[in-house]
């Protein structure tokens, strides 16, 4: 068939092809199933993240006595923190994904479709954010407004969306071109419509699979920035954060360190497998024979 | 005629920076198009048949240089702001592209893409919009319109897609409809009934029809009046019958013998 191109996809189809993605599909169930468990857990156990329990203090992980995981050099519950810093992480790399994905498919999707001018200033604006050197300018936004959860979401999102913006004013510059483009600016369908209802859409399969790949590496970003001391204000945890307060302490208790880097590790990598499975469902020519083979 | 004619195309010229200086794409081409008539441009590729059809709707590259003057209704479209433009595009000058898979958007359903146009040019609210995309489909014959409407492209067979862009061009009711081989992409028996229909809608609508196309078989069924395009211009101009049968220029003498006929062994 002539211009069966891969783009019909985002539909059902999709999903089926999703759905014999195996690792893409057990990635869903692990990432669901602890962001489920960070939601009730918390609310159900004896324990909350905050209330010291000073003669219960770097206990081990064990069956008896309800500390799970055990307890942190303050006895708190690690089991709790675990999943609270889950909460978090996941909240802000969810948050900030979304804040980055949203501005960078509308600054991208109109330079790349204004063109000329307004396309040189916008993307210049853009190099001119890449070369903002990133951990200094968080340390100066926590400096001015102290550590809140909301600035991670603004730091983070604020710098993410570079990326993005420039995929997606490639993907709208050869959109542009594209007969039904004309044929919807010979319907005389003006510019604001064209982005939202042309333009956009198309870009859906290519910003879905970039979106897959930023959660994880925002994740991170917030990790590596709690690591330091700029993220999560105390009692408060990240996954981040943990890692750094297990990271101190680790020659006499590891599981501090090693519970938290372990979860922190298991979602990036969860991620990473729902991103490599979308993209091989919505590039049908590719991959994904494979996999339903296997 | 005492009357402006719907359009009138003076001295156009066109040319794109090319590789090699500029390129010429048309050349002080003059043409005039009456209200309700069948104009057919033959022409090989490269003779700027799409180029003089985009000229028209204003989607020439930005970069090109554009001179001479095209009048819609006496009304200068050359030049034109975009706002203006935009409300002629689509309501008074629609047009129908040759591969009709690429010219319509795979994301958006059939009913979605042709109630567009009534909705941004009338301001027909969404619903009636809707009742007219459908009543536009049962127009150019597709079988169980409101199944089809709820479709995607990619799941209707290619005349049906030509059918939806057809359906697409008249639903603004326009005066001038720009089609651009429109058959080229279809298999024989699909290009007959596409031509029907263009035909059929033609009487139904009164619009003018401006039919491009390397097929003189395509222009010889439907075209009243035929203009012969080569390096840019219009080499001759005449009506149908009369460019069959006395063809003036050598161009034209050429273009009919290479056609095949079925009554000489090739």
């Amino acid at each position: 068939m002539p211009g069966s191109t891969p783009e019909y996809v985002l539909n059902s189809a999709l999903w089926q092809r999703l759905r014999c993605h195996r690792g893409a599909m057990i990635a869903a169930g692990v990432l669901l199933l602890l962001a489920l468990s960070s939601l009730i857990v918390p609310a159900l156990s004896p324990y909350d993240y905050y209330t010291p329990q000073l003669d219960l203090i770097s206990q081990p992980p064990t069956l008896r006595g309800g500390h799970l995981l055990g307890t942190d050099p303050l006895g708190r519950d690690l089991l709790i923190r675990v999943l609270w810093g889950c909460r978090i992480s996941l909240l802000i790399g969810l948050a900030a994904s979304c804040i980055s994905i949203v501005v960078g498919v509308l600054w991208g999707a109109i330079a790349g479709y204004a063109g000329g001018t307004t396309d040189a200033l916008m993307m210049r604006m853009v190099d001119v954010l890449y070369s903002v050197p990133f951990v200094p300018f968080v340390i100066v936004l926590t400096v001015l407004f102290g550590r809140e959860l909301w600035l991670m979401f603004v730091a983070i999102g604020a710098v993410s969306w570079l990326d993005i913006a420039r995929i997606v004013r490639g993907e709208a510059l050869s959109l542009k071109r594209r007969e039904f483009i004309e044929a919807a600016r010979v319907s005389g369908v003006r510019a604001a419509r064209m982005i939202r209802r042309h333009i956009v859409p198309n870009l859906l399969g290519v910003v879905i699979i970039y979106a897959t790949l930023t959660i994880p590496t925002v994740i991170l970003f917030e990790a590596f920035m709690s690591f330091l001391g700029l993220g999560v204000r105390v009692p408060l945890a990240s996954l981040g954060s943990l890692i750094a307060d297990g990271a101190s302490d680790m020659q006499a208790h590891p599981h501090l360190l090693l519970v938290p880097a372990t979860v922190l590790a298991t979602i990036v990598y969860c991620f990473n497998f729902i991103g490599d499975g979308l993209r091989d469902a919505l590039d049908p020519h590719d991959r994904h024979d494979r996999h339903e083979q296997a | 005629m005492n009357e402006d004619p719907l359009l009138q195309i003076r001295d156009l010229s066109v040319s794109y920076p090319g590789a090699h200086g500029r390129f010429t794409a048309l050349c002080e081409l003059n043409l005039e198009v009456s209200a309700g008539e069948c104009l057919g441009l033959v022409g090989e590729s490269g003779s700027g048949k799409t180029a003089l059809l985009l000229a028209i709707l204003g989607l020439l590259p930005a970069q090109s240089s554009v001179r001479g003057s095209i009048r819609y209704r006496g009304g200068e479209l050359l030049g034109l702001e975009a706002a203006r433009l935009n409300a002629i595009r689509g309501a008074r000058i629609a047009m129908v592209f040759q591969e009709p898979m690429s010219a319509l958007n795979p994301y958006m359903r059939v009913i979605d893409q042709l109630s567009e146009v009534p909705h941004v040019h009338g301001g027909m609210s969404r619903r009636k919009a809707r009742q007219r995309a459908l009543e536009m489909l049962e127009a150019v014959h597709i079988g169980e319109p409101e199944r089809r409407a709820r479709q995607y492209p990619h799941e209707l067979s290619g005349g049906m897609r030509q059918r939806v862009m057809i359906a697409m061009a008249l639903i603004g009711e326009p005066d001038i409809v720009l089609a651009d081989e429109p058959t080229t992409a279809l298999d024989v028996t699909v290009q007959a009934q596409i031509l029907s229909l263009l035909q059929e809608m033609r009487e139904r609508t009164g619009a003018a029809l401006v039919l491009v196309t390397h097929d003189l078989g395509v222009v010889a069924q439907l075209a009243d009046r035929i203009g012969v395009m080569r390096g840019g211009r219009i080499v001759e101009q005449a009506e149908c019958t009369q460019l069959f049968s006395q063809p003036q220029h050598p161009y034209t003498q050429a273009l009919l013998s290479a056609m095949p006929r079925l009554e000489y062994p090739l």
